[in-house]
């Protein structure tokens, strides 16, 4: 990914940043221009809270050559606490020990790099809340 | 004015690899290294773990304790000798990561294991001269060492984050006196596109760190008219756990003082992360009116100290993130010397 593409997520991939429908209220990560629900095209831009649990998973055992460095890896489409959905890794956690309804967050990991010459891509990994 | 600490934060990976099986390896003796280091184990981070990440997790925990906007952040330091590049500062992303940005001064700074207390120093200064609201200073690393070297056994990962500030009703600890000590003395260095430090070996000792350490203290207390007897915690840089505790007794600190900051025994060797991680544990149990003192040491060679005071609000801010010896400790997973030297990117892979 050329990095001004990654540079311009950086909203969502660095902070979560989110958009609130402000007439109907609906919740949209990555942020849209029109509200599917209402057709609105203003939002409020916040940051969602970083805790969510495993809607669904699966191990990635043949990953893209982006990422063959990081098999086998968990992956779950993740249930954030503001509502929306999103996919993203589940790291520090043994495969057995991932299951529907687990609690996550989300802490900020590198996600993969060009290289050892490249730009190093930063985001959103899902880790098991342990405390 | 009062300036001191409104926010502060820690980050561990959760990784640990035993002096065993570190020594297993290059057929060394574990218990003579654990004894001669007074260490067990040590942090290791993952594939997808280095200094940027591990700061953007403490200053996160640092905002939660100061509940600030982080827009507020006038400027940011990140202090390590692990910096993801070579040229691209490390700080610009944590300000981003943590919505900091635009408004803010940050650099990169480096000076071996001191590298994380030179941020706080001048981002406390900042704040003290008026120029900046809120100052963050960060001390994080993943250091490496060769493998088979003494260091392999304490390199370590993990992250400490400090916003200083001035609002009487935010502090959680004053900052009443500061002092730096610093020489040129090749004790440990790291030449351009070498992959390992090399070391003095013995003369990392009473030349190095022993001097530097006790030039600061003995400084500082004259400075503060303050003795020993009047600290309840000290916390000095521990690149093993000797040192601390005998540059402590070398000063006139009792272990008592020295052994609630001094994680060194399960942790490692965070390098610009030791000492401001171990202010961090003295910060989760301290009471307000206890007066605290943390020296640095950097190889090169330098030391900050600081003389702290723990305000009221301490107890009401600290359990807003986690507590550092709860990462240390409770959130833990063991890993072989197979994995860590994957995870270390000791092994050579195809291109
Ligand atoms: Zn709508």
């Amino acid at each position: 990914m050329p990095p001004a593409r990654s540079w311009r997520s950086y909203p969502q991939t660095y902070r979560l940043e989110a958009g609130r429908c402000t007439s109907c209220g609906a919740v949209y990560f990555p942020p849209r221009l029109i509200c599917s629900q209402c057709k609105g095209r203003e939002f409020e831009t916040f940051s969602m809270k970083r805790t969510g649990k495993v809607l669904t998973h699966t191990v990635i055992r043949t990953p893209s050559a982006a990422f063959a460095g990081d098999a086998p890896f968990a992956v779950a489409i993740v249930e954030m606490d503001d509502g929306v959905r999103l996919t993203t890794q589940v790291v520090d956690a043994d495969f057995e020990e991932i299951r529907i309804g687990l609690p996550v967050k989300l802490e900020f990991r590198r996600v993969y790099s060009e290289g050892d010459a490249g730009v190093i891509n930063y985001g959103y990994k899902a880790v098991p809340v342990r405390s | 004015m009062a300036v001191g600490i409104i926010g502060y934060g820690a980050h561990i990976p959760r990784r640990r690899i035993k002096v065993e099986e570190i020594a297993k390896v290059w057929g060394a003796d574990a218990p003579s290294y654990k004894r001669g280091l007074e260490l067990r184990e040590k942090s290791v981070p993952g594939l997808d773990e280095d200094t940027i990440t591990l700061s953007v997790e403490a200053a996160r925990n640092a905002l939660l304790r100061a509940g600030i906007d982080a827009r507020e952040i006038g400027c940011i330091y990140v202090g390590s000798e692990s910096h993801p590049y070579a040229v691209k500062p490390s700080g610009a992303t944590v300000a981003e990561a943590i919505g900091a940005t635009p408004d803010c001064h940050c650099a990169d700074f480096e000076f071996a294991c001191k590298a994380g207390s030179e941020g706080m120093f001048v981002a406390h200064g900042l704040v003290k001269a008026g120029l900046v609201k809120y100052g963050m200073g960060i001390g994080a690393d993943t250091s490496q060492g060769a493998p088979g070297d003494a260091l392999e056994y304490s390199a370590a990962a993990g992250a400490a984050a400090f916003i200083m500030g001035s609002d009487e009703e935010r502090l959680l600890a004053t900052i009443d006196e500061t002092h730096s000590f610093m020489t040129d003395t090749p004790d440990f260095w790291r030449r351009e596109h070498q992959y390992y430090p090399m070391h003095g070996g013995r003369f990392t000792g009473e030349p190095a760190y022993f001097r530097t350490v006790t030039g600061a203290v003995k400084a500082i207390l004259e400075k503060s008219n303050l003795q020993p007897a009047d600290f309840k915690y000290a916390v000095f840089h521990q690149p093993n756990g000797k040192f601390p505790v005998r540059v402590g007794k070398m000063l006139g600190f009792q272990r008592e003082q020295i052994d609630t900051g001094r994680l060194v025994p399960t942790l490692g060797n965070t390098y610009s992360g030791s000492s401001p991680l171990g202010l961090t544990a003295v910060l989760d149990v301290a009471d307000p009116g206890d007066r605290v003192l943390m020296c640095s040491y950097g190889s090169g060679a330098g030391s900050d100290a600081f003389i702290l005071t723990v305000k009221e609000r301490i107890r009401e801010a600290r359990d807003r993130a986690p507590q550092t010896r709860w990462l240390l400790d409770e959130n833990i997973r063991y890993v072989e010397y197979g994995e860590y030297a994957k995870l270390r990117r000791k092994i050579r892979l195809a291109e």
